[in-house]
C-alpha cells in the first residue's frame, strides 16, 4: 500500500460529495469562503496580467525598430509604467495572495482564515484600484514617470496620472498588509491538532516568510507615497529638491519596499514549486528545514539589501559595500533550495506533465535570474549596467521565469482540486512549451544589449541595437500567443472538463484529502495527520488506521513521524 | 565496457571547468573597453562569467539528464527511494556558494578601489560637534534644520559655488536649487568615484562641469571658457567631471568607459577617469528623465593631446564674437535661455530645449 492510498484510507470518512452548495454567482458577491476569496484574487489577477501583457507587447512593437513610430513618447512611457505596476501589484502580488487564500486552510485543515471578513475586504480593494490605474490611459494624463515615479520627474509629469497611480497603489499596498496579517495568523493559530511547524507543508513555510516582509516594508511604501502625494498636490518639499527636499530619500523608501517586494512576488512560488515537485516526482523533498528555513532566512535578508538599486545614486562608499555583501549573501539561502529541488527530482519517477513541465521550466529559467542577480551585487559592475537591459533582462527573468511560471505551475497542479475537472494536459503542455520558449527568446538578448550600450525606458536607441530588438519583439509576439491555448483550455475544462478524483495526482498534503472542489466547510470531520507532507515512498512504516480513527476528539491526535 | 561513475564525474568535471574557463573570456558581451577603469570591470565581469557558466551547465545539465534518466516509465506506479535529505551534502552545497560570493564580493571590493571609490578627498569628514553631544535633541535638530547659514558644512555648497566661478558654467545652471546640506557625522551626501589610490591627492588633470537638463548635456570647460554639447577628452589624462542636474535626475553613462553616475538637482557629483583607446563613443542619460530621455545623448570624442589641444582651438574661435558680446553685458540681467540662445548652434541643442532650463 503506497502512502497516498494509506492516507486515503485514513481519511475515508472524508470523501462525502459534498460540493453542490456552491452557486456560480458567488464568485461575483462579498463571499467571505476563503476558497471562493482565493479564486477571485487568481481570475481577477489573471484579467490584469492579460491587460499588462498587451501593454507589453505594445511597448516592445515601438521597440521594433530604432525611431518613435508607433506611439507618442508620452504613451510609450505611460505604457511601461503601467506594465509594471500592473504586473507587479496586479498580477503576481495578488495570484500569491490567491493561492495563499485558497491553499493555506485547506493544507493546515482549517475550516477558513482567521478572519474571513478582512480577507474579502481585501480582496475587493484591488478591482477599483486596478480599473483606476487602467482607465488612466482614458483620461488622456496616465503616469508615466515609471513604476519607481522618482521624483523629481514624478512631480512635473503630469499632476493628474501620478495623483491616480499614488492612489491606487496604496489600495493595494493596503489590500497586501491586509491579506498578510490573516495568512500569518490562521498560520500560525489554526493548525489542525497534532501539526506542528515541522509538519507544515513548505508553501505555508513560504507564505508565513512572504507575510512577515510584506508586514514590515509595505508600510514605508506607504509613507514614502503618503509624503509624495503631499509634494504632488499640496506643494510641501519633503523630495523636491527646488525646496530643499532630498529626492533620493525617496529612492531609499521605495526601495525599502520594493526590493522586499521581489521576494514577496517569488517566495510563494517558491513554496509552491517546493510542493509541485515532490508528487510529481515521487519523492520526498530534499532537506525539508534547509528549505523552510531558508524562505525566513531570504525573508529577512531581503529586508538589508534595498540600497543595491541605487549604487549610482549617491550613497556613500562604505554602504555600497555593505549592501553588495548583503545581496551576495541572498544567493546562498536561494541556492539552497535550488539544489534541494534539483536533489528532489534526482532518482525520482517524474511525470512530465504540465504542472511539471512549469515547475522544471521554472528551476531552469529563475537560475539565469538568480545568477545574473549576483552579478549586479557586484557594485563596479552594477555601475556600468544599472539602468540598462541587462537590468530588464534580469528582473523578467526573475519575474517571468520565476514568478509567472511558478504561478501557472500552481494553477495547473491545483486545478482539479480548485474546479473539480481535470484540465486538458495536451494544451497544457503546448502553453508550457511556448511560454518557456517565448520567454527565453524575449529576454535572454536582453542582457546582451545593457551590456553592449542599450539603456532602459526609451522609445529610440541606437540603429546597431536593431536586430537583436527584433527577436526580443518577436519573442513577445509569441508569448502573447502562449496565453490563448491557455485560456481556451482552462474555460473549456472548468466547463466540460472530465470530473477530477479527489487526489488525482496522489498527494500527501491535507488539501488532497478532501473532496475536488472542498465542502464549504472544507473538512467533514477535521482530517488526522498520518504522515509528514512529503513520505513518499516510505511505505516500510506500520500504521494502524483504526487506532489514529478511534482516537477522541479532544485528545491531540498522534503524529507519526517518518522514520526514515 | 562499463566506466565507473567517478571517472565520469571526473570528466564531466573537466569539460565544465574548460568550457567555463574558455567562454568567460569569449562571450563577446562587452563593447570596447576604451577607459582605464573599463579594462578593471571587463576583469571582474570575465571572472563572475567564467563561474557562472560553470553554474548554470551544472544546474541545466542535471535538469536535462533527469528528464531521460528519471522519466517514470509507463505501468510504474511505484514511488521513488525515500530520500529525505543527506546533510553533508546540504553543507557542501551551502558552503560552496558561499565562498563564491565571498570571493567576488573581494575581488568587486578591490575593484572598487582601484576606480577610486573610497576616496578619501570626495567627501568631507564632518565629526559630530560638541554641543551635539552635550545637548540631548541638537544632533536630530542640526540634521533637520536645512537652512542656510547652518553651522555643518556644506560641501555641495561649495563644490557648487567653485564650479559657479566659470562664467560660462554659472550661465547654464539652475542658481535656484538650493545644495544639499552634508549629513551629520556622515559628511558630503553626494559620494562620487574619486581618484584611484595612487592618484590620491592630485589634482585632475582636466576638469569639465557637466550640466544636465531636460534633455541635454553641456559641457563647460572652466580652464578655457569653451561652452559644448559634446564631451572631448584627450588620451591617458585623468579627467574630472563636475555635475549636476537643473531640473530631474539624469545619469551619465558612457557604455565604453563601463562608468555611471546620476546626476542630481541639489548635488555636485563626480566622476573620474582616464580615457584609453582613441574614438568616438555615445554618452547616454542612464536616468529615466521624461518622454524624450531616449533622445538625450550625445558624443563623447577621445582623442589625442595634439588633437584636443587644435580641438579647444577651433572652439575657442568660433566662441570669439559671442564671448566678446557676453563680458559685455551683465549676465544677471539675462535668463539662463536668453543667455543661450545665440550659442544653442554651437552646442548641438535644440533652441526649445532651453526653454526647460529653470523649469
Amino acid at each position: 500500500m503506497t502512502q497516498a492510498q494509506l492516507q486515503e484510507t485514513a481519511h475515508i470518512h472524508t470523501l462525502r460529495e459534498e460540493s453542490g452548495d456552491r452557486k456560480w454567482w458567488e464568485f461575483f458577491t462579498f463571499s467571505t469562503d476563503h476558497k471562493v476569496i482565493g479564486i477571485q484574487y487568481l481570475v481577477t489577477s489573471f484579467i490584469f496580467y492579460c491587460i499588462g501583457g498587451v501593454m507589453a507587447d505594445l511597448v516592445r512593437t515601438e521597440l521594433r525598430t530604432p525611431d518613435i513610430d508607433f506611439v507618442t513618447p508620452e504613451v510609450y512611457n505611460s505604457l511601461f509604467t503601467l506594465h509594471a505596476t500592473i504586473m507587479i501589484f496586479l498580477w503576481i502580488v495578488p495570484a500569491g495572495a490567491g493561492f495563499a487564500n485558497y491553499l493555506i486552510p485547506l493544507m493546515i485543515g482549517a475550516r477558513d482564515m482567521a478572519f474571513p471578513r478582512l480577507n474579502a475586504v481585501a480582496f475587493w480593494m484591488i478591482p477599483p484600484a486596478g480599473v483606476l490605474l487602467t482607465l488612466s490611459l482614458a483620461v488622456g494624463d496616465a503616469p508615466d514617470a515609471g513604476w519607481t515615479s522618482y521624483p523629481p520627474l514624478s512631480l512635473v509629469t503630469g499632476q493628474v496620472g501620478e495623483a491616480i497611480w499614488i492612489t491606487s497603489v496604496l489600495l493595494l499596498g493596503t489590500s497586501s498588509i491586509l491579506g498578510a496579517i490573516n495568512f500569518l495568523v490562521t498560520i500560525l493559530k489554526m493548525r489542525v491538532p497534532g501539526m506542528g511547524v515541522h509538519q507544515m507543508p513548505l508553501f505555508c513555510w513560504a507564505m508565513m516568510a512572504t507575510s512577515a516582509l510584506v508586514l514590515v516594508s509595505t508600510p514605508v511604501l506607504a509613507g514614502a507615497l503618503i509624503l509624495l502625494a503631499f509634494d504632488l498636490l499640496a506643494g510641501t518639499t519633503f523630495f523636491n529638491p527646488t525646496g530643499g527636499g532630498d529626492p533620493v530619500v525617496y529612492q531609499h523608501m521605495f526601495w525599502f519596499y520594493s526590493h522586499p517586494a521581489v521576494y514577496i512576488m517569488i517566495l510563494p512560488f517558491f513554496g509552491a514549486i517546493s510542493e509541485i515537485l515532490p508528487v510529481h516526482a515521487r519523492k520526498p523533498i530534499f532537506g525539508y528545514k534547509a528549505i523552510a528555513y531558508s524562505s525566513l532566512a531570504i525573508s529577512f535578508l531581503g529586508l538589508i539589501v534595498w540600497a543595491h538599486h541605487m549604487f549610482t545614486s549617491g550613497i556613500p562608499g562604505w554602504l555600497r559595500m555593505f549592501f553588495m555583501i548583503t545581496t551576495m549573501i541572498i544567493a546562498v539561502p536561494t541556492g539552497i533550495k535550488i539544489f534541494g529541488w534539483l536533489a528532489t527530482i534526482w532518482g525520482g519517477k517524474i511525470s512530465l506533465n504540465s504542472p511539471m513541465i512549469f515547475a522544471m521550466g521554472f528551476l531552469g529559467t529563475f537560475v539565469i535570474g538568480g545568477i545574473s542577480g549576483v552579478m549586479l551585487a557586484s557594485v563596479p559592475f552594477d555601475i556600468h549596467v544599472h539602468d540598462t537591459y541587462f537590468v530588464v533582462a534580469h528582473l523578467h527573468y526573475v519575474l517571468f521565469g520565476g514568478s509567472v511560471l511558478g504561478i501557472f505551475a500552481a494553477i495547473y497542479h491545483w486545478f482539479p482540486k480548485m474546479t473539480g475537472r481535470m484540465i486538458n494536459e495536451f494544451w497544457g503542455k503546448v502553453h508550457a512549451v511556448l511560454t518557456i520558449f517565448g520567454l527565453n527568446m524575449t529576454f535572454l538578448p536582453m542582457h546582451k544589449l545593457g551590456m553592449m550600450g542599450m539603456n532602459r525606458r526609451i522609445a529610440q536607441y541606437d540603429p546597431k541595437f536593431t536586430s537583436l530588438n527584433e527577436i526580443c519583439t518577436y519573442g513577445s509576439y509569441i508569448l502573447a500567443i502562449s496565453t490563448l491555448p491557455f485560456i481556451i483550455n482552462a474555460v473549456w475544462s472548468w466547463l466540460y472538463g472530465p470530473k477530477a478524483a479527489n487526489n488525482p495526482w496522489g498527494g500527501l498534503t491535507l488539501e488532497w484529502m478532501t473532496t475536488s472542489p472542498p465542502a464549504i466547510e472544507n473538512f467533514e470531520k477535521l482530517p488526522v495527520l498520518t504522515t509528514g507532507p512529503y513520505d513518499y515512498g516510505v511505505s516500510a512504516k506500520i500504521v494502524d488506521v483504526n487506532k489514529v480513527l478511534s482516537i477522541k476528539p479532544d485528545e491531540p491526535y498522534p503524529t507519526i513521524e517518518s522514520n526514515v | 565496457m562499463k566506466i565507473p561513475s567517478s571517472i565520469w564525474t571526473l570528466l564531466i568535471g573537466i569539460v565544465l571547468t574548460l568550457a567555463s574557463l574558455w567562454y568567460g573570456q569569449n562571450h563577446g558581451l562587452l563593447p570596447t573597453a576604451a577607459s582605464d577603469e573599463a579594462v578593471l570591470i571587463d576583469g571582474l565581469f570575465n571572472a563572475m562569467m567564467t563561474v557562472s557558466t560553470g553554474i548554470f551547465l551544472i544546474v541545466e545539465g542535471v535538469l536535462v539528464y533527469s528528464i531521460f534518466k528519471y522519466r517514470r516509465r509507463g505501468g510504474d506506479n511505484e514511488d521513488g527511494p525515500p530520500i529525505e535529505g543527506n546533510v553533508p551534502l546540504e553543507i557542501l552545497w551551502t558552503a560552496i556558494p558561499a565562498i563564491i560570493v565571498i570571493g567576488i564580493s573581494v575581488y568587486s571590493f578591490d575593484v572598487y578601489n582601484e576606480i577610486g571609490g573610497f576616496n578619501p578627498h570626495a567627501a568631507h569628514e564632518a565629526p559630530i560637534m560638541q554641543e551635539s553631544m552635550s545637548m540631548p535633541g541638537t544632533a536630530i535638530a542640526v540634521t533637520l534644520s536645512d537652512i542656510p547659514g547652518s553651522a555643518e558644512p556644506n560641501l555641495n555648497q561649495e563644490k557648487s559655488d567653485e564650479a559657479m566661478q566659470d562664467p560660462s558654467t554659472a550661465a547654464v545652471r539652475n542658481p535656484d536649487i538650493p545644495q544639499m546640506h552634508n549629513a551629520s557625522g556622515v559628511g558630503s551626501v553626494a559620494p562620487t568615484l574619486g581618484a584611484s589610490p595612487e592618484k590620491e591627492g592630485q589634482v585632475p588633470q582636466l576638469v569639465v562641469n557637466v550640466s544636465a537638463l531636460q534633455y541635454a548635456w553641456i559641457f563647460t570647460y572652466p580652464d578655457t571658457g569653451v561652452t559644448t554639447g559634446q564631451l572631448h577628452v584627450p588620451i591617458g589624462r585623468e579627467v574630472q567631471m563636475n555635475m549636476t542636474a537643473n531640473d530631474v535626475i539624469h545619469a551619465f553613462w558612457i557604455p565604453e568607459f563601463r562608468l555611471k553616475q546620476d546626476v542630481i538637482p541639489g548635488r555636485q557629483t563626480e566622476i573620474r577617469f582616464t580615457p584609453k583607446t582613441p574614438g568616438d563613443y555615445s554618452l547616454i542619460c542612464a536616468e529615466l528623465c521624461g518622454p524624450y530621455h531616449g533622445a538625450m545623448r550625445t558624443q563623447v570624442v577621445v582623442e589625442s593631446q595634439g588633437a584636443f589641444n587644435s580641438w579647444m582651438q577651433e572652439q575657442l574661435l568660433a566662441n570669439k564674437d559671442t564671448l566678446n558680446q557676453a563680458v559685455s553685458i551683465n549676465l544677471a540681467d539675462m535668463s539662463v535661455d536668453e543667455f543661450l540662445t545665440p550659442y544653442s548652434k554651437d552646442i548641438g541643442i535644440h533652441p526649445e530645449m532651453l526653454h526647460q532650463v529653470h523649469h
